[in-house]
C-alpha cells in the first residue's frame, strides 16, 4: 500500500491578516507558519495510524511551493512518513497544483491520497476533487471516518444535514475533517529522525492556470457594539426587529 | 448560451437553499444578457416549472432514481454531458457538500476556472472577477476566472432571494446514467430540522452555559426563532453538545443573518467560523469578553436571566405579527 498525504502551509490561526503591494499580496511580516490544521490533524495523522497498523505501508508527503515549505515538510515528517516531495512552483492556482500532483501520482502509483478538507487561508477545498479527476481516482469529500477493507475502503462523509457511510474501491482521494483522527504532537525521536528522511524537489511541467487572485480586501470594520441593558432584554428584540430587520 | 444552475434535491423536493442559488445564477445571466437554466439531477415529486419564480427560464431534468447516490464521478459525467447538450458557459452551484464533492472534478475535466465560496455577483468590468471569502472570513479575495467556461459555488446566505414570478419551461434530458462503483451502506441524519450552514438564525452556547443540563433555555430560544443550534469548541470537546454543532476555525463555518452567542468569550478561532454572520448578538456577563468587539448588539448580564426573557419577547413578537 502506497499512501500520499498532501500538506499545505498556512498562517497560524491567530495571525494578523494584512496585505501589501496594493492589496495584491498577503503580508507575511511576523507571520507564524503552521501545517494547515486539516492536513496535519486529520489527513496526516490518519495516514500514520494506517501505517502503524500495516507496517509495510509506504507513506509519502507532498507540498507545492518554494524552499520556505521545507521546514513545514520536515515538521510533518517528524510526526510520521517515510519521504517527502516538494513540487517547486510559485503558482497558487488549484488546478495547476492538482495537475502537478496527478503527475506524481502517476509516477508513484499511490492507492490512497489524503488531503485536508480545505486550507484555512484560501478556503477553497477543491484540490482533492481536482486531483481525483485528473489521476483518476475515486473522490470522497469531507470524510469523518476512514477504514481500509479487503475490497477498498469504508468511509463516512458529511452530507447535507447528516452523514453517509459508503464503500468504494481504490485508488481514492479522501478529503479529511474532524473525526478522522486526533491531533498528535511530534516526539524528540520523530524530530531527530525527520532530519535525515529524504526530501526530493520536483521541477514540474508548465500548466496554464484557470484562475488568478487579482486583489485582496479586508472587511469593513464593525461600527461598534450597541449595548442593551440586562434589565431590558426585550429592547434587544425590538432593535433586531425594527432596526436590524433580522427578526 | 446560458448560465446553468445546479439545483439540489432532498427527499424528492428542491431544497429551499437552491432558490437563492437560482436567484444568483439568474442575476449573472442578466449581467451577461443570457438565459438562466436550472439542471435537476434525480427524481423529483414537485412541478419544476415553479423554479421560474426565481428567474430561470428553463429547467432541464435528468429524471433517474440512481442519481440519489451522489457519486462525484457519475455527477461530473452527467453535468458535463448536460453542459455539452445545452451549451452553458457559466455553471453555478450552492457551496454545499454536493458541490464540494462535484465542482472541483468538473472544473478539472472541463478546464473551467472554479471559484468556491463566492459571496457576490461577478465584476465584469475587467474580465470575470468573483469575490470570495478567504482566511476563514477575515478577508476577501477577488479571483479572476481566466477560462471561457466558468464555475462558481455560492456561499450560503450571501445573496437575498428575489422572486420574480413566472414559470420555467421544463425539458427532460435523457442522458444515460453510468453505474456507480460505490455503495451507500448507511445514512445518519443529524438531529434538528435546520442544517447549521443553511440556517438563517443560529443560537450558539459556550462555557458560560455552565453545563449540558442548562441547554434547555438555549433550545427554547432556538425553537422560538426556528434557529439552528451551535456551540463553541470547548463545549464540543467536553461533549456537552454533539461535535457537529461546533462552529469555528476547525469546526463548521457559518454565515447566518443573525448569530446569538450565549456565554462565548469570542476567541479568534471561534470568530473565524462566525464572523461572516450579518448581525452578531453577544450575551455575556463579562464586559471584557473579546466577542463584544466583533458584535453588533450585546447585553452584559446573566444569560440565565436574560435568555428566557428574550424567548418570551420573541414569542410575543411572532404572536403580534
Amino acid at each position: 500500500m502506497k499512501i500520499l498525504v498532501c500538506i499545505s502551509r498556512t498562517p497560524d490561526t491567530t495571525s494578523r491578516i494584512a496585505f501589501t503591494d496594493n492589496s495584491t499580496r498577503f503580508d507575511e511580516a511576523d507571520v507564524q507558519w503552521i501545517i494547515n490544521p486539516y492536513d496535519e490533524w486529520y489527513a496526516l495523522v490518519r495516514a500514520i495510524e494506517i501505517k502503524e497498523k500495516n507496517p509495510e505501508t509506504v507513506l509519502h508527503l507532498v507540498s507545492a511551493g518554494g524552499p520556505e515549505l521545507d521546514a513545514i515538510l520536515r515538521k510533518a515528517l517528524a510526526l510520521g512518513g517515510d519521504e517527502a516531495f516538494r513540487i517547486d512552483t510559485d503558482s497558487r492556482d488549484s488546478y495547476t497544483i492538482a495537475t502537478h500532483l496527478a503527475a506524481l501520482c502517476h509516477q508513484q502509483q499511490y492507492q490512497l491520497i489524503f488531503t485536508g478538507k480545505e486550507a484555512i487561508d484560501t478556503n477553497n477545498g477543491v484540490l482533492g476533487g481536482m486531483l481525483a479527476e485528473l489521476y483518476p481516482a475515486e473522490y470522497v469529500s469531507l470524510a469523518t471516518h476512514f477504514d481500509l477493507t479487503t475490497e477498498g475502503c469504508n468511509v463516512t462523509r458529511e452530507i447535507e444535514g447528516g452523514e453517509e457511510t459508503l464503500t468504494c474501491p481504490l485508488p481514492a482521494v479522501i478529503s479529511c475533517q474532524k473525526g478522522m483522527a486526533e491531533q498528535r504532537i511530534p516526539n524528540m525521536r520523530g524530530i531527530m529522525g525527520a532530519r535525515t528522511k529524504p526530501l526530493q524537489v520536483i521541477t514540474p511541467e508548465a500548466v496554464n492556470p484557470l484562475t488568478a487572485v487579482v486583489q485582496y480586501e479586508l472587511p469593513a470594520p464593525k461600527a461598534g457594539v450597541k449595548l442593551v441593558s440586562a434589565d431590558q432584554p426585550e429592547e434587544l428584540i425590538r432593535l433586531l426587529h425594527e432596526e436590524a430587520k433580522v427578526l | 448560451m446560458s448560465v446553468l444552475i445546479i439545483a439540489d434535491l432532498q427527499d424528492g423536493q428542491i431544497k429551499k437553499s437552491s432558490n437563492s442559488v437560482i436567484s444568483y445564477g439568474s442575476a449573472i445571466a442578466r449581467q451577461l444578457g443570457q438565459d438562466a437554466a436550472v439542471l435537476v439531477l434525480g427524481s423529483c415529486a414537485e412541478p419544476l416549472s415553479a423554479l421560474g419564480n426565481f428567474g430561470a427560464s428553463k429547467v432541464y431534468h435528468i429524471d433517474d432514481a440512481n442519481l440519489s447516490v451522489i457519486d462525484p464521478k457519475v455527477y461530473i459525467k452527467m453535468i458535463a454531458a448536460a453542459i455539452e447538450s445545452v451549451g452553458a458557459d457559466v455553471i453555478v452551484f450552492g457551496n454545499n457538500p454536493t458541490a464540494k464533492a462535484v465542482a472541483p472534478g468538473l472544473s478539472a475535466t472541463l478546464k473551467a476556472g472554479l471559484v468556491s465560496g463566492a459571496c457576490a455577483l461577478p465584476d465584469l468590468s475587467n474580465g470575470f472577477v468573483v469575490k470570495k471569502t478567504v482566511f476563514s472570513g477575515k478577508a476577501f479575495a477577488m479571483v479572476s476566472i481566466l477560462t471561457a467556461k466558468k464555475i462558481i459555488t455560492l456561499q450560503p446566505n450571501s445573496v437575498s432571494i428575489a422572486p420574480v414570478g413566472g414559470d420555467a419551461v421544463v425539458e427532460k434530458l435523457s442522458i444515460q446514467v453510468p453505474a456507480s462503483s460505490r455503495k451507500i451502506t448507511g445514512v445518519q441524519k443529524t438531529e434538528g430540522e435546520v442544517p447549521l450552514t443553511e440556517a438563517d438564525i443560529v443560537v450558539s452556547g459556550g462555557r458560560g452555559m455552565k453545563g449540558p443540563e442548562h441547554w434547555g433555555i438555549l433550545l427554547d430560544m432556538a425553537k422560538a426563532l426556528k434557529a439552528g443550534t451551535a456551540c463553541s469548541r470547548p463545549v464540543g470537546d467536553a461533549h456537552w453538545r454533539p461535535h457537529h454543532e461546533h462552529v469555528g476555525q476547525t469546526g463548521v463555518q457559518i454565515a447566518p443573518n443573525l448569530y446569538f452567542a450565549l456565554g462565548i468569550s469570542g476567541a479568534i478561532q471561534h470568530l473565524a467560523g462566525v464572523n461572516r454572520s450579518k448581525v452578531i448578538v453577544v450575551i455575556n456577563k463579562d464586559p471584557e469578553a473579546p466577542f463584544f468587539k466583533a458584535a453588533d448588539y450585546g447585553i452584559v448580564g446573566d444569560l440565565f436571566e436574560v435568555v428566557p426573557r428574550l424567548t418570551a419577547a420573541i414569542e410575543k413578537l411572532h404572536a403580534d405579527k
